[in-house]
């Protein structure tokens, strides 16, 4: 375990996400943000394990598991200001975030949206004859979604390499988890068949265990598995979100089991020097810098870029009018 | 030249595919064990084996989206919809991933999927297994759309849309699939987004495709007998649709006739009379008439779904109330 790797990805996304929100609301960044902040540990816990030839799919939540698997952030920062040089172009967004070299097949704007496309990629890589795991993110939400249920069903079917992993931060958008599901997570996982695991989501090194866990199962041709990380986002559903669902207490509360800063104590108290910290908090901060005046710098896309790149080859309705 | 079935055809173009290039795999319901409902499935399994012709629990959702990963990671998949009511059920697998990706992420990534889907009025099959949607997938950005009249063009899109690379909507009418016609043994590629004249005329021209193609032709063998040329156009490809030889056709003979089973409502034959006027106004001789299906669920009594699904009486009163305008 790479203990210092495991906490600068979660520093990088801490402070990546901060930076971000001070940027939408001096009006930078358009669009609408929901930020990873409080959730860092489960990024960095489970994609600790993604290795070149794996791919994820992930949530409208979705900075955190792209800066875990190393999508550039000067590319991502330039993406959700809409520059040209975004990781997209500034066709997607915070909310679509794609990086095939990355194995990233999306952030994605509808509740459970990645799901199948998570179980098609592990179905691809099987049938292709390819190593490889998928790591598929989602929500409490999306237990509320057919395809997630659907989902896993395909998977277990097919004995798919997914690592299904729900990230329960008890709030679809506003509405409590206790107010939406008439099931036991562990039960309804269970019934499909998948091997299951329930961690707590501010413990970095137990979701970097209990992953690596149920990976062997995944790796090793057995089928698809299920971790349950339980966390708490700490900032609302979106940047500007009055948050009249839960109390003040309830946020204190999951802040003073903060998984960025606890690991900061941890790693103290097993004799890693304050400079070390430091050191990797330094470059850090460095490189976030670059990546909001790379943003900055970037020039906006050309507007006829809009009416390009639908298909492979370019398809105009009207061919007569003007190119 | 031999002649084979529609059915046939498309299972002929799969054989080929799936044999040229090992990334081609084929899924959907029933079609493994069963041949598919028209049997245009038969011997695939045997052939390529159950992991590539492989049979799915009834979750259209999860496959259109299952097709659309493993498309991602680099195969190319062919996703049979049994019948093309169902692909409403998997509509955001359809048009806010699918068809969008390639665009939302920066041309960074590719989605070469082929979704088949059997649509239109066959024997009362009502309202949940009649329909034609292809204008829903006209009006969404992203998919190409394709619908063939003949066995030939069956065997031939079908294989170019399978070489696409980007979503492609192959819409199978349901009564064509017992059809015969002349097809050549091997490769056929009839070429996506190009149109064809498959019968000169001079006072009118029908458009149509798939199915209602046939009763565009029949028309127009009728319209013969009294002495009225008709053109017949068939589309082949609804999009991207080839404007070029609309156009010409149209231009030629200055009088239009656009015919098929979506609705008449908003249906693909809106968008082409609308372009046709703006493109050739003044040189049309009369408004460009549209005839498709009436604007209900599609009935199950056989009178009610006749009277609800064009015929070709309602494409030759069509035709002669275009020739006649004054």
């Amino acid at each position: 375990m790479d203990r210092l790797g495991l906490y600068r990805v979660m520093y990088r996304i801490r402070r990546f996400e901060e930076r971000v929100e001070a940027l939408f609301r001096s009006g930078k960044i358009p669009g609408f943000v929901h930020l990873y902040v409080g959730q860092e540990a489960v990024a960095a816990g489970v994609l600790a394990h993604y290795r070149s030839g794996d791919y994820l799919t992930s949530t409208h939540r979705g900075h955190g598991h792209a800066l875990a698997v190393g999508v550039d952030p000067k590319e991502m920062m330039a993406e959700l200001f809409g520059r040209a040089t975004g990781v997209c172009r500034g066709k997607g967004g915070s909310m679509h975030l794609f990086d095939p070299d990355k194995g990233m097949l999306g952030a994605n704007g509808i509740v459970a949206g990645g799901v199948p496309i998570a179980v098609g990629a592990g179905l691809g890589l099987k049938l292709l004859g390819w190593k490889g795991a998928v790591f598929a993110f989602f929500g409490d939400g999306a237990l509320g979604r057919g395809v997630l249920h659907e989902g896993l069903n395909l998977a277990a079917l097919w004995r798919l390499p997914v690592l299904f992993v729900l990230e329960n931060n008890r709030y679809a958008s506003t509405t409590a988890f206790a107010e939406s599901h008439a099931f036991q997570v562990a039960d309804w996982v269970r019934a499909y068949g998948l091997p299951y695991a329930q961690v707590e989501g501010d413990e970095v090194e137990a979701v970097y265990e209990r992953t690596g866990e149920l990976l062997e199962g995944v790796r090793g041709g057995q089928g698809p598995a299920f971790l349950e990380v339980l966390t708490h986002r700490f900032k609302g559903h979106y940047v500007g979100d009055p948050e009249r669902y839960r109390t003040r207490e309830e946020v204190a509360q999951a802040r003073a089991r903060d998984p960025v800063m606890g690991y900061r104590r941890r790693l103290l108290s097993l004799g890693v020097s304050e400079a070390t910290l430091r050191t990797i908090e330094e470059e850090e901060e460095r490189l976030l810098d670059e990546a909001v005046a790379y943003a900055e710098a970037s020039p906006w896309p050309d507007p006829e870029e809009a009416l390009k790149g639908l298909f492979a080859e370019p398809v105009r309705d009207y061919p007569w009018e003007g190119a | 030249m031999r002649e084979i079935t529609f059915a046939e055809a498309t299972r002929e173009a799969m054989e080929e595919e799936m044999a040229r290039d090992p990334r081609v795999f084929l899924m959907g319901e029933d079609i493994a064990k069963q041949g598919g409902i028209f049997g245009q499935f038969k011997g695939l399994p045997e052939r390529f084996g159950r992991e590539r012709v492989r049979d799915t629990p009834i979750s259209e959702p999860t496959l259109v989206g299952a097709a659309l990963g493993a498309a991602l990671v680099g195969a190319r998949p062919v996703l049979d919809i049994h019948f093309a009511d169902f692909l409403l059920l998997a509509m955001d697998e359809l048009a806010n991933q699918a068809a969008s990706l390639r665009y939302m992420s920066g041309g960074r990534l590719k989605a070469p999927l082929v979704i088949r889907a059997p649509d239109g009025a066959i024997r009362s099959a009502g309202a949940h297994h009649s329909k034609s949607l292809e204008a829903l997938f006209l009006h969404l950005p992203g998919f190409k759309v394709v619908a063939p009249a003949t066995p030939k063009d069956a065997k031939g899109l079908l294989k170019s849309a399978i070489r696409s690379e980007d979503p492609v909507l192959f819409l199978e009418h349901k009564a064509l699939y017992p059809r015969k016609g002349p097809v050549p043994e091997g490769e056929v590629l009839t070429p996506l987004g190009r149109a064809e004249v498959v019968r000169e005329g001079r006072d009118l021209t029908l458009v149509s495709y798939s199915l209602t193609l046939h009763k565009a032709l029949e028309a127009a063998e009728r319209l013969e007998a009294e002495g009225i040329s008709a053109e017949v156009v068939d589309l082949k490809t609804l999009y991207p649709l080839d404007w070029e030889t609309l156009l010409a056709s149209a231009e030629k003979t200055g009088r239009v006739v656009v015919a098929h089973e979506s609705w008449r409502f908003l249906g693909p034959g809106a968008e082409i009379a609308a372009t046709l006027q703006e493109r050739l106004w003044g040189k049309l001789k009369a408004p460009v008439a549209r005839v498709g299906a009436a604007h209900t669920p599609i009935p199950f009594s056989p009178p009610l779904e006749r009277r609800v699904i064009p015929q070709g009486e309602d494409i030759l009163k069509a035709a002669k109330e275009v020739v006649s305008w004054r």
